[in-house]
């Protein structure tokens, strides 16, 4: 267990038709339990960080190991399943399926993971159950599991898909900008939430957000500028800036 | 993957209008094109149910289907008559059970006339061997009676007792009247949804008596022999249009063919009603399939309209196959997902199609039945479907299969692409 959640290792990426890499990262380690901050205004490489931690994306060049896994080996629909499995996502807004109730929305990664199932069912007796310790920790009321996302306030919404990310327990949790759509008061009290539940299932956290003001509630920050070479000017190489 | 019918289903329900109108165009679409080969089916079984009981139709030397079409159906121009001897020498023929004699030519108001004996009424069948009906009133017994269809009964407003003037020369286009010798109905019909619905019928010699002052289809000047007169006057027809036959045993029909055709006098033609008719199915193959082809089109139109609509919803949709990305769906999820939503729409819509033709045939029967004389059935048997339809209904699901291929590989491309950060 004291194999890094994330070992990045002289990782290369570029994106098909782009002259230079957009992503050159020499080192990046994230321990288990760890919370990072990791800021990078748009444009530093931040989504391209995602996709391939994500597994939707692969290195051209490097190492990329999440819980000691190389997943660019792994088979396309086995990394589908290993995103799902030990990775749960937090995205800026539009979270959820509109059109889905807000609880079925938390149990969706139950659906598609069997690991993830089992994980849950162990923390309650039903999903639903799960879910819904998750949804009251996370001070969502009752009567609100059973409407559609969409009638749901961004703020609503942006917890529920904290929930969503968290339950079944992956070991890693990644979310992008996940505040940029709430006001400062709810942005403070959303990532207390959030750092509070991912401590209490254990789960390392990579908050990505170009908003520096935010990297005091973590214990460690870096900036996506300071371990992305290809964001540099050239310097005798002949990387660009990406995108 | 048990949950992804489940998600596609309550992602359709969110979407319910617009899938719901591409679904009646569709369901429009199969309707129409059950409809075209259900009518084409029924104006087939209609033809051959007002045959069904006549083994043989004779008539003078021709073509056969003009002969078939003229005498059964009334359709079409008249062949040549046949002498009444030679009528007479048919129906003595031995394995002859018995002889209808139809004298055509002149009509009432656009519907034909029919001149024949009594017995048409006894051995005339139709369908499936039921026999001819008075719905009122009986058959002809004096010589200016007239025995009507139930659609001339219908259409004109007659009853029983109605005095109706005959006019030379058929179809819609009046000829001169036989104004001086009106008819009297003494009976009508009852409903037969073959062309008998259609027919006025008079005594073999009423026709004669009505012709006895013309010659050449025109009255002689200045000879007028009035109703009361006719009597003196030889009756005995001189010659008809085509002779019904009925035989004894079915099996002799090509022998009696034979001898009909090798008869002394007159050249004849015995004419089997089936292959008479099979030659005409063969002549309107061509219209048939280019109306099939029409809506074959009507059809592609309906789905071409699903693949658009769903394909313009994906835009919307992207940040939800994102998600679904994030959560585990493989690219080939999301191409099932919305490759399966396009088939079930389709499914959804021929199987509406399927009750929407069936509705519309139950509204509309009636007036096929009196404009057309179109028999139809009920509502069980328009339900079931034919082995032609059921292929016809295959095909639709097949082209809805190819077409939602459209939607599915677009995600497919999309989901790809966009990963969990759609760019939009």
């Amino acid at each position: 267990m004291n194999a890094p959640v994330v070992d990045l290792e002289d990782l290369h990426f570029r994106w098909p038709g782009q002259a230079g890499d957009c992503l050159d990262i020499a080192s990046l380690r994230v321990a288990a339990g760890e919370h990072l901050f990791l800021a990078g205004p748009s444009g530093s490489g931040k989504s391209t960080l995602l996709a391939l931690l994500g597994g939707v994306a692969l290195p051209d060049a490097g190492r990329l190991r999440i819980l000691g896994r190389e997943t660019a080996r792994l088979p396309a629909a086995a990394r589908d399943a290993f995103r799902v499995d030990h990775i749960g996502f937090l995205f800026q807004q539009f979270n959820l399926i509109p059109w889905l109730p807000l609880l079925d929305n938390v149990l969706l990664p139950c659906r598609f993971s069997a690991r993830r199932r089992q994980r849950a069912l162990a923390q309650a007796p039903t999903l639903a159950a799960e879910a819904a310790r998750l949804l009251d920790h996370l001070d969502l009321a009752p009567a609100l599991w059973r409407q559609p996302a969409a009638r749901l306030s961004v703020g609503q919404q942006q917890r529920a898909a904290a929930a969503r990310a968290l339950i079944g327990r992956p070991e890693l949790v990644i979310a992008d900008e996940p505040t940029s759509a709430l006001d400062a008061e709810r942005q403070q009290r959303f990532i207390d939430l959030l750092l509070g539940e991912c401590a209490a299932a254990g789960a390392t956290l990579i908050f990505v957000s170009h908003d520096t003001r935010l990297a005091a509630h973590f214990p460690r920050q870096l900036t996506l500028d300071g371990i992305n070479r290809a964001n540099r000017e050239p310097e005798g190489r002949d990387g660009r800036a990406g995108t | 993957m048990t949950h992804l019918p489940a998600l596609a289903l309550r992602s359709a329900w969110n979407r319910r209008y617009t899938l719901a109108l591409t679904l009646f165009a569709i369901a429009l679409a199969c309707a129409l094109l059950l409809g075209i080969e259900r009518l084409r089916g029924d104006a087939r079984a209609s033809f051959a149910q007002a045959v069904s009981g006549t083994d043989l139709v004779v008539g003078a030397r021709g073509s056969p289907l003009q002969l078939m079409l003229h005498a059964v159906f009334r359709l079409g121009e008249p062949g040549g008559e046949m002498p009444w001897a030679s009528a007479r020498a048919v129906a003595a023929l031995p394995d002859v059970a018995w002889t209808i004699p139809l004298a055509l030519g002149d009509s009432h108001r656009g519907f034909p006339v029919v001149g024949t004996t009594g017995d048409y009424f006894t051995h005339f069948r139709y369908g499936s061997g039921e026999a001819l009906r008075l719905a009122a009133g009986a058959s002809f017994a004096g010589l200016f009676d007239a025995v009507l269809g139930a659609d001339v009964a219908e259409r004109l407003g007659y009853r029983v007792g109605e005095r109706i003037v005959l006019s030379h020369g058929s179809g819609h286009i009046e000829g001169l009247a036989h104004d001086d010798k009106p008819f009297t109905v003494t009976g009508i019909l009852a409903r037969t949804g073959t062309p008998v619905d259609r027919s006025v019928h008079v005594g073999l010699e009423a026709i004669a008596a009505i012709h006895l002052e013309w010659q050449g289809g025109a009255p002689m000047p200045g000879v007028r022999i009035p109703a009361e007169f006719v009597r003196k006057f030889d009756l005995a027809p001189k010659t008809v249009s085509a002779l019904l036959v009925g035989l004894k045993q079915r099996g002799a029909v090509f022998a009696v063919q034979r001898q009909i055709a090798g008869m002394p006098g007159e050249p004849l033609t015995g004419v089997l009603p089936g292959v008479a008719l099979d030659e005409l199915w063969q002549l309107t193959a061509v219209a048939e399939n280019a109306l099939l082809l029409v809506s074959a089109c009507v059809v592609a139109v309906g789905l071409a309209g699903l693949a658009a609509v769903i394909l313009a919803g994906l835009e919307q949709r992207r940040r939800e196959l994102a998600i679904l990305r994030s959560v585990g769906a493989r690219p080939r999820d999301i191409f099932l997902l919305l490759a399966g939503e396009s088939l079930a729409v389709t499914l959804a819509g021929a199987l509406a199609g399927i009750v929407l033709h069936a509705g519309l045939r139950l509204v509309l029967s009636p007036w096929l039945q009196a404009q057309y004389g179109i028999g139809t059935a009920p509502l069980s048997t328009t339900l079931a479907l034919a082995p032609g339809e059921w292929r016809l209904l295959a095909g639709v699901l097949a082209a809805g299969g190819l077409a939602s291929l459209l939607p599915g590989y677009r995600a497919y491309r999309l989901s790809l692409a966009d990963g969990l950060t759609p760019r939009i």
